[in-house]
């Protein structure tokens, strides 16, 4: 029974792993081929770093991601502060407005904000698709998620910290930064990081809110896989296999809990 | 902290405007163009494509729910397995089953189409042993390959939380009163499991029944499903752009996945007032 279950989640892992290791070695393909195996050459790399697509759009990702978490962190920690200390029927219609992004399969979020955008746009002038409309569309799919990650901070918090501050004549800004932000500041960091990765992740809702102008990693990478195959795809998946890998292990040796649990563990509260 | 009142409506105001511009009223344009025609006019018309589509509900829910179940059974005993570990290598063990999740599910899909295509690894490797091969790629079972490859992790992560959760002494008290294995497993494993199963179940039905990258990449354009639809009435070609019709089907989509987690719900519900589940 031991050497079965062992063998076993031998084979799953091994499932998990195949595809990429695949991917790994052929990244190293002298020819372009998916099947013959030339010989060992880093051709693919140096192909990948002259590619001024792929370089303008992991551009536009990792800023569309870094400004969206930030804009998500702001009003989502600001919010949480408020929804946190309010009654609770009003706090119950916030809450269920507040899972509509988490909650709706990523294609229905990405149509009903299209929609929007070309509603608008066809009305007024001058306006287009474009890292506008990606970075709106950022930032509302990744509001919720900071004030799912900070919620539970303040509810575990003892509000009277914050009178006695006020009662003993700090001001209610003052108090605020110097009491409730220290308090909470596990959730707003696990906040921001899980809106980052999310926006980076992200696919559909790029897709479809991008235009042609602003396009992210993911839109590039699907529109090279409707392309003849080119390795390049191979090369640029193993360099981001290998800084996915570094950072996990950075942040499994400096603290046990990772992030993405996390989220996984909203996800399932909220459903 | 209920002073200061005032500043507590003000610092929620940035976040209600945002969440109704780009949330809310987005849902009632979906609903709004899903009852008008190209004019604005009122009309049922766009509904009546649920039944020119019904077939394609009706493979994706069947491809989905093909995908769930296979996930399910490949992960639970994968989760059961990780969750007996000592912790240490617990840790490492999610480490391992969390990396694939963090690359890009695009690259993970496009790992299948190297291995499954007619001069793939795969492929070669049966010519090479003699047998002629066979066309794996554009089937339905590679769409199904392709979802649990994607959404497995999905399935084990919540499945062990709630295996970590459970105490040993209640195993051990149920053998101790003469449960066998089965029964260890029937009636207090799997009973104390329920809240972790319906929320993978969840999580992967809802993003297989809605992809259409995975059916586009791996099914080659013949085996479509409701995202594919979608996707063509908002972004096809030109002649094919039609918002009233798609925004019909995204609500019905929608709607489909309320009524499927209200039942999820439901059970979860059940479980927990029923077998008297540990597991908060």
């Amino acid at each position: 029974m031991k050497l079965l279950s062992k063998v076993y989640n031998f084979l799953v892992f091994g499932f998990l792993y195949a595809p990429i290791a695949v991917m790994i070695v052929y990244s190293f393909n002298s020819e372009k081929s998916r099947t013959n195996f030339g010989s060992f050459s880093f051709r693919w790399y140096q192909e990948l770093f002259n590619d001024d697509i792929i370089l303008k759009s992991l551009y536009v990702s990792l800023l569309v991601a870094v400004l969206s978490a930030l804009a998500a962190t702001l009003i989502g920690t600001l919010a949480a502060v408020g929804i946190d200390s309010m009654k609770a029927p009003l706090k119950r219609a916030y809450l269920m407005v507040n899972n509509i992004p988490v909650v709706n399969p990523d294609i229905v979020t990405a149509v009903s904000m299209m929609i929007l955008f070309v509603f608008v746009i066809t009305r007024i002038n001058g306006l287009n698709m474009g890292f506008g409309t990606l970075l709106i569309a950022h930032i509302t799919f990744n509001i919720p998620y900071v004030i799912l990650s900070v919620l539970p901070k303040l509810r575990g918090m003892n509000s009277n910290i914050y009178d006695a501050a006020l009662d003993l004549g700090c001001p209610p800004l003052k108090s605020f930064m110097k009491v409730v932000v220290p308090e909470i500041l596990p959730g707003i960091i696990t906040g921001f990081i899980m809106a980052f990765t999310l926006s980076l992740d992200d696919f559909v809702i790029s897709y479809f809110n991008s235009g042609s102008t602003a396009q992210t990693l993911p839109v590039t990478i699907y529109s090279m896989t409707k392309r003849p195959y080119s390795p390049k795809i191979n090369a640029l998946s193993t360099l981001l296999f290998i800084s996915v890998m570094l950072l996990l292990v950075v942040v499994n040796i400096r603290q046990s809990a990772g992030v993405k649990k996390d989220k996984k563990t909203i996800k399932k509260e909220v459903r | 902290m209920n002073k200061n009142g005032f500043g507590k409506k003000l610092v929620t105001a940035p976040y209600t405007l945002w969440m109704v511009i780009f949330v809310v009223v987005p849902i009632a344009l979906v609903i709004y163009y899903a009852f008008t025609d190209a004019d604005g006019g009122f009309t049922f018309e766009n509904m009546t494509y649920i039944f020119e589509y019904g077939k394609t509900f009706l493979v994706s829910i069947e491809l989905a729910l093909i995908s769930t179940a296979i996930c399910l059974v490949m992960a639970y005993p994968v989760a059961y397995g990780i969750s007996r570990f000592e912790a240490r290598r617990q840790q490492t063990m999610i480490m391992l089953v969390m990396l694939p999740m963090w690359m890009n599910f695009l690259i993970r899909t496009y790992a299948w189409m190297t291995i499954l295509e007619g001069n793939g690894l795969i492929n070669r490797a049966l010519r090479y042993f003699g047998s002629d091969g066979f066309g794996m790629i554009n089937t339905e079972g590679a769409v199904v390959l392709g979802m649990v490859y994607n959404f497995l992790p999905y399935m084990i992560l919540p499945i062990y939380t709630v295996l970590t959760k459970i105490d040993v002494s209640t195993i051990e008290a149920a053998k101790d009163l003469g449960a066998g294995r089965r029964n260890v497993f029937r009636r207090v494993l799997l009973p104390m499991s329920v809240p972790g199963i319906i929320s993978g179940i969840t999580m992967v039905f809802v993003p297989a029944v809605s992809t259409f990258v995975i059916s586009k990449l791996l099914g080659g354009g013949k085996t479509f499903l409701i995202g594919d639809i979608i996707e063509n009435y908002f972004l096809g070609n030109t002649g094919m752009i039609n918002y009233n019709i798609g925004a019909s089907l995204s609500l019905v989509l929608m709607v489909l996945i309320l009524i499927s987690m209200t039942v999820m719900n439901h059970f979860d519900k059940d479980a927990g007032e029923g077998e008297g589940v540990l597991v908060g």
